[in-house]
């Protein structure tokens, strides 16, 4: 490991006491301010860090390998669990890009509901880092209003798709039901309660003396060195380029939604908090234009028969399910509806060969899903090009003559989410 | 610019280049991995500057086996391209490439760590995902998947891949 010759090379003092050497050690992979299992090997001279490594893997649980196993239908339900806080782009990523191999277009309708779910889990996912960078930087207040405002979000996610994370709603071709009759009401709550919370947070947080001192200046990244390392996302924005794949290369109709890219110039931590807590502000209006849009109704997935999902959910009190009326139809009334569904369900579609890279704007950046099919009825091959994973790369670089308390809000600035990291 | 004419573009300096899906893919050999990529990165026009994402897939019983395929964009002309080398089964090595972007440290170490292809000149190419003492590179197509032992009556279930039911 390198240390730092300018601290490590001093000559004695003449005091007759030796310099100490530099304390190697461990914060996690249990540290509770590391987000889950992030460990980071540091390099301590007294309280400088010299030198920060970080080490990943520790919630590897095998999800691309998962997916090269199960059908495409299946695979929905397994990336939805990689970036748990952000499972809307997940699926997303994963059903645009396989709908690109299959060359289907999911209805307008179901586009306007992935924008509008997406963009309320950017909301929910820049509350909870909100809520875990406030309690690690000793704002404890904002750790129990960031997530009373995510539990309104997760509530309209649980009254739509019937759990409130790993909804496996969106689905290749559309989405998986209509949204509920109240959840336009749930929404234009939303919508209304929101902007005073956000202008809550600010009040709370953006003149208050602590909140700056822990964060301005510290964890600088210059966009140059930025951009070498890889990060996208709020950490690439608030050093200054404006680069946002829902802008640069929309999906889903984005081109068509007004909303601005904010952005900051001094990449440091409180510039990260600038621009989400402007993002949120921003997803809030591209929420409300999809409300407008609801407004007409239509199919929310493809009509193919030997595409779409064959069975009719609904939400029940106990999560989501097959809808009565359809189980009847399948044991009582017709039998080639039965062989159909079994078909579908145990066999899944198949996939003309070929590969795609679909990136996506998640929370935390560039969520990018390479898939290639060989032809079959399950994915060749998975790749997640998680944000996460690729940000955490640029720590020890944020860390650059640090103090240790920088590191806690250094890596809350990054917001990574290990389940995305380790996949 | 449209993907035909990026191809164009792409094409004056690496000759196998394909159109699919709207998405642009060129095929460069090992040996000149390194100075394609330079070229693509410092070409005024095609600036392609961003490395967003490498990977492999494994093909047994092809030739080549291995595909890594490196995902690159532009900062400043927002186009995308995806540049693939085949290498060998018996000589599965690649130069590195984090001189050129410093961000393939990590995405070279993953697919070294699941698919076993040594990259050569990466400044620490070990295991990143996995122990370091893990045995096998668990994305290639011929590891084995394993099988569960059950408590229940000596049962064992068999793994994904051979199951009947």
């Amino acid at each position: 490991m390198s240390g730092s010759p300018a601290i490590r090379d001093l000559e004695p003092d003449g005091s007759g006491e030796l310099r100490q050497e530099t304390m190697v050690i461990n914060m996690g992979p249990q540290h509770p301010s590391t987000h889950g299992v992030l460990r980071l090997l540091l390099e301590l001279d007294g309280e400088n860090v010299v030198s920060c490594r970080p080490i990943v893997g520790y919630l590897h649980t095998g999800i691309e390998k998962n997916c090269e196993y199960r059908t495409w239908q299946q695979g929905i339900a397994y990336v939805t669990r990689a970036d748990y806080l952000s499972p809307f782009f997940n699926e997303l990523g994963y059903c645009l890009a396989a709908e690109r191999l299959l060359g289907i277009e999911a209805p307008p309708r179901a586009q306007v509901l992935r924008v509008l779910f997406c963009e309320m889990n950017r909301i929910a996912s820049h509350l909870v880092w909100l809520a875990t960078t406030g309690l690690e930087l000793g704002a404890i207040s904002m750790m129990l209003y960031g997530f009373r405002e995510r539990e309104i979000v997760l509530d309209i996610f649980e009254a739509a798709t019937g759990l409130r994370m790993n909804h496996s709603y969106f689905r290749i071709g559309g989405v998986i039901m209509d949204l509920p009759p109240d959840g336009p009401t749930k929404i234009r709550e939303l919508l209304r309660l929101m902007p005073g919370r956000i202008g809550e947070y600010e009040r709370i947080l953006s003149q208050n003396p602590i909140w700056i001192e822990r964060n301005r200046g510290i964890g600088t990244l210059s966009a140059d060195r930025a951009l070498a390392l890889g990060v996208t996302g709020p950490m690439l924005r608030a050093a200054g380029p404006a680069r946002d794949v829902r802008k640069d290369e929309p999906y889903c109709g984005y081109e068509t939604y007004e909303f601005d890219v904010p952005t900051a110039t001094e990449g440091d931590c409180y510039a990260r908090y600038a621009v989400r807590i402007e993002e949120m502000k921003q997803s809030l209006w591209i929420v409300e234009q999809c409300l407008d849009r609801l407004a007409e109704p239509g199919p929310v997935m493809v009509e193919d028969p030997k595409l779409r999902w064959p069975a009719q959910l609904e939400v029940g009190p106990d999560g989501i399910g097959n809808s009565p009326a359809y189980v009847r139809h399948i044991m009582e009334e017709s039998m080639e509806a039965l062989i159909h569904h079994f078909k579908m369900v145990t066999e899944g579609i198949s996939v003309p060969a070929g590969e795609v890279y679909q990136p996506v704007e998640s929370p935390r950046g560039e969520l990018g899903y390479y898939l290639v099919s060989d032809g079959g009825n399950r994915p060749y091959r998975v790749k997640i090009r998680d944000p996460s994973f690729v940000n955490l790369q640029a720590v020890p670089s944020m860390l650059e003559g640090a103090l240790v308390a920088d590191v806690i809000a250094v890596i809350a600035s990054v917001d990574p989410v290990m389940g995305g990291v380790d996949r | 610019m449209r993907a035909g004419e990026l191809a164009e573009r792409v094409r004056a300096r690496v000759p196998d280049v394909t159109v699919a899906r709207g998405e642009v893919t060129a095929v460069v050999d090992r040996t000149r991995l390194l100075a394609e990529l330079a070229g693509l990165r410092d070409d005024g026009d095609l600036a392609f500057d961003f490395l967003s994402s490498v990977t492999a897939t494994d093909w047994p019983g092809r030739v080549p086996r291995y595909w890594v395929s490196y995902e690159l964009s532009s900062t400043l002309h927002r186009h995308r391209l995806r540049v693939k080398v085949g290498i060998a089964e018996d000589d599965a090595r690649l130069p590195s490439v984090t001189a050129l972007f410093p961000t393939a440290d990590w995405h070279e170490r993953e697919t070294f760590d699941l698919y076993g292809i040594v990259f050569d000149g990466h400044p620490n190419l070990t295991r990143i995902l996995l122990p370091d003492d893990w045995e096998g590179h668990p994305l290639r197509k011929t590891e084995e998947l394993g099988g569960v032992n059950t408590r229940y009556k000596g049962a064992f279930v068999p793994p994904v891949d051979r199951r009947t039911t």
